[in-house]
């Protein structure tokens, strides 16, 4: 047994803030309690009073690029990035090679995992068969296999119809439909958002309706169906607005945004680094009345999730012409310090609300067992270090790929430990040498 | 100088100002019986074509012909490219065999920003995209001293395909740091975001945008949008936007018209203002010449790189 001890748990779904202890027994949490005693046997590990113990981070939107795109990332290297970043589970999305709309990728992306064992994997299969749009893929055969929830991601579902029917099927299954919302008529051959930037820069522009018209189409549907929608990676205002409306009306909805598109905005694209590859993801990095959007959306409720989109890609992929490079950045390494830098630290959100955002709401919208510290929950547990000074460094990341915009930024707060299943399997040196007790064991 | 001329923001107003000066003495080298002087013997300059040129790529040829450079053609497809190398790599194979300078046209907007950061030559854009075309703006700026005597105050009006274009993105940047008065005219449907705020007034009423004006120039219609998308067909963009006789009228009486050309007659400029007596389209052409030598010589360092 082990007995975390002395940290401040924040535990929202059964109101704890504060010091407790944090009994764990093989995988599961056993107690959660004020000064616990300690049987004989039991290790305790003395946690710094101002680190916080929560239940294990969860980002629902990872690119893992296995099958298909070994060189950008496999299931292995992106879990060993995802605990590192503190995310005991991730969900993947299924635009691999093949694409998983079938159980036997979905088995061999579950088989790839457990032989990782590191974080928890959550297959997301694909709505439509080969994500083309046509005709829904074998959704009772996917979930059956262990996806979590069903995406065409990257390729929207362009019409209405199969929309309708993928949230109707779907919800035979309680999965949810997470929703890249592109109107690709109106994307075109868009790279970068339509705004000053791309026009001064002669790149072709995506305007923030491009996703909101889709977003409002999907809601709608969701209204009609029953079904449960969530929209990815939101980046324009007027998405925002859609969900608030959405949400209003009691449409089953929810939604994600990106810690790019909480911090960055278009201006990236003309400096520090004039036509930047790695500013380059889909949906773009918007305005700074979107950014400011998306920051209020965080700090009022109206997001429910902080996911990453981590998107790997080989820097030769992206050492190219901006208008030829791939749509995407990583993120699972990144996002817990800008997170902690630039909402909590930033005074626009508590360090539960973060927790609900990145543990608790994740965990709801795919009924995963995480998001919380209850006794008999699994022992996920993420310990943070909120004011550990952090500066990025793509040298030092565990994923296969480095594009990020981050590289060199310095960052207050960082993970200080990543427990899965009662297994530390992921401590950080710098945050102190507190975390030996952990027994760290690969 | 920088060390590449990729914008016209690399330029400052003096830089500006010094290339066109510099431009007026190349000029009288092209009218030298022998043209040719030895200022940039011993250099190597690749002129690296990603898209068909003939003005543009001709313009650098004989301007460092005419500087004695030794000069190297690589014409490649994209058609090749997508199947073959990539930018960087055919750049860094390129710069393993040391040239001094490399000329760059290419259909990507910061293409040359990506080889400026991979090679040590010197990198001119040669026209990236819809980005920038910094030689042809220095080009019509000159052909408009000369003309003028001056660009501020001028008001100068561009009418055209303001979307696509990357001679516009070069001249706005260019006049408005000289002072000019700059007026942008299109249809609603080719007019960036944002365009209002780089300092120029924008307009859809074409005849309220050449009155008074003492420079017009035009910009050429790609083909590909002339097919419904942007707007309807092109005997209606000439009816609507073509620079006529008439239009001109309203202009200021000593107008120039101006055109970067491949023109297309009948659909943004009528013929007989193309070949008509405010046309300066030709003289365009002969003062790229001069005003490409002068900007090969300053960024080659200048009077340290002469012998």
């Amino acid at each position: 047994m082990k007995l975390l001890k002395g940290g401040r748990v924040v535990d929202p779904v059964n109101g704890r803030n504060g010091v407790f202890d944090v009994l764990i027994d093989g995988d599961r949490i056993v107690k959660v309690g004020r000064d616990l005693p300690v049987d004989t046997g039991t290790m305790v590990v003395e946690i710094p009073s101002a680190f916080v113990v929560c239940p294990g981070l969860i980002d629902i939107h990872v690119h893992l690029r296995e099958p298909g795109q070994e060189h950008k990332e496999t299931v292995a290297t992106g879990a060993a990035a995802a605990v590192a970043g503190g995310f005991t589970a991730i969900a993947c999305m299924p635009n691999t090679d093949p694409v998983n709309d079938n159980a036997g990728v979905t088995q061999y992306i579950l088989k790839k995992a457990a032989e990782a064992n590191l974080a928890r994997v959550y297959p997301i299969g694909a709505v439509s068969r080969g994500q083309k749009g046509e005709q829904l893929a074998d959704i009772a055969e996917l979930t059956e296999a262990g996806c979590v929830a069903l995406t065409d991601d990257g390729r929207p579902v362009a019409t209405a119809l199969l929309m309708r029917r993928a949230l109707e099927y779907a919800s035979m299954f309680n999965v949810p439909v997470i929703d890249h919302c592109e109107d690709q008529t109106l994307k075109g051959e868009g790279v970068a958002h339509e705004g000053y930037q791309a026009s001064a820069l002669g790149l072709r522009g995506i305007p923030g309706e491009a996703e909101s018209i889709m977003a409002l189409r999907d809601i709608s549907l969701a209204e009609l169906t029953g079904g449960v929608v969530h929209i990815a990676h939101m980046s324009a205002r007027q998405t925002l607005d859609a969900v608030r409306y959405g949400k209003s009306r009691g449409a089953r909805v929810t939604c994600e945004v990106t810690p790019h598109h909480f911090v960055l905005t278009d201006d990236m694209l003309a400096s520090p680094e004039p036509y930047d590859t790695n500013v380059k993801m889909n949906p773009p990095l918007r305005e700074a009345a979107d950014r400011d959007a998306m920051v209020q959306g965080l700090a009022d409720g109206s997001v429910d999730v902080v996911a990453t989109d981590h998107a790997p890609h080989h820097y030769d992929e992206k050492r190219v012409e901006f208008d030829r490079a791939p749509f995407g950045i990583t993120g699972l390494e990144t996002a817990v310090s800008l997170c902690l830098d630039r909402l909590v630290h930033a005074g626009t959100i508590s360090i539960v609300r973060l927790v609900e955002l990145l543990s608790v709401n994740p965990a709801r919208i795919l009924r995963l067992s995480g998001g919380s510290l209850s006794e008999g929950a699994p022992a996920d547990v993420t310990i943070l270090a909120p004011d550990l000074q952090v500066t990025v460094s793509v040298a030092r990341m565990r994923s296969k790929s480095r594009n990020t915009p981050f590289d060199g930024w310095s960052l207050r707060g960082g993970v200080a430990a990543t427990i899965v299943g009662g297994r530390t399997v992921y401590v950080n040196e710098e945050a102190g040498s507190w975390a030996q007790g952990l027994g760290l064991r690969a | 100088m920088t060390k590449d001329l990729l914008a016209i923001s690399d330029l400052s107003g003096e830089e500006i100002t010094l290339i066109l000066d510099t431009a007026e003495a190349m000029r009288e080298i092209g009218e030298r019986p022998i043209k040719k002087v030895p200022t940039l013997r011993g250099k190597t300059v690749v002129n690296l074509f990603y898209e068909p040129s003939t003005r543009t790529r001709t313009s650098f040829e004989i301007a460092e012909k005419r500087l004695s450079a030794d000069t190297l053609n690589v014409a490649v497809s994209m058609s090749s490219v997508l199947k073959g190398e990539t930018l960087a790599d055919t750049a860094m194979n390129i710069e393993a065999m040391a040239p001094d300078m490399i000329v760059l046209r290419h259909p990507s907007s910061g293409a040359g920003h990506l080889l400026a950061r991979l090679c040590r030559s010197r990198i001119i854009n040669a026209g990236d995209g819809m980005h920038e075309h910094p030689t042809q703006a220095l080009l019509d700026a000159f052909t408009i001293r000369e003309h003028k005597g001056r660009i501020e105050g001028l008001k100068i009006t561009i009418v055209g395909d303001l979307l696509h274009s990357r001679v516009l993105r070069s001249n706005i940047a260019l006049l408005t740091k000289l002072g000019a008065d700059v007026c942008v005219c299109g249809p609603r449907t080719l007019i960036p975001v944002g365009l209002d705020r780089h300092g120029v007034t924008v307009s859809t009423a074409v005849d309220e945008a050449v009155a008074g004006a003492d420079v017009i120039m035009m910009l050429r219609i790609q083909q590909e949008r002339m097919h419904g998308a942007f707007f309807p067909s092109a005997r209606e963009y000439f009816n609507t936007f073509g620079m006529t006789v008439a239009r001109i009228a309203r202009a200021r009486p000593d107008v120039i018209i101006m055109h970067p050309g491949p023109m297309n007659r009948g659909v943004e400029i009528a013929s007989d203002v193309a070949d008509g007596p405010y046309s300066v389209i030709l003289e365009q052409v002969a003062n790229g010449v001069a005003v490409r030598m002068a900007v090969l010589y300053l960024l080659a360092g200048g009077a340290e790189a002469s012998d």
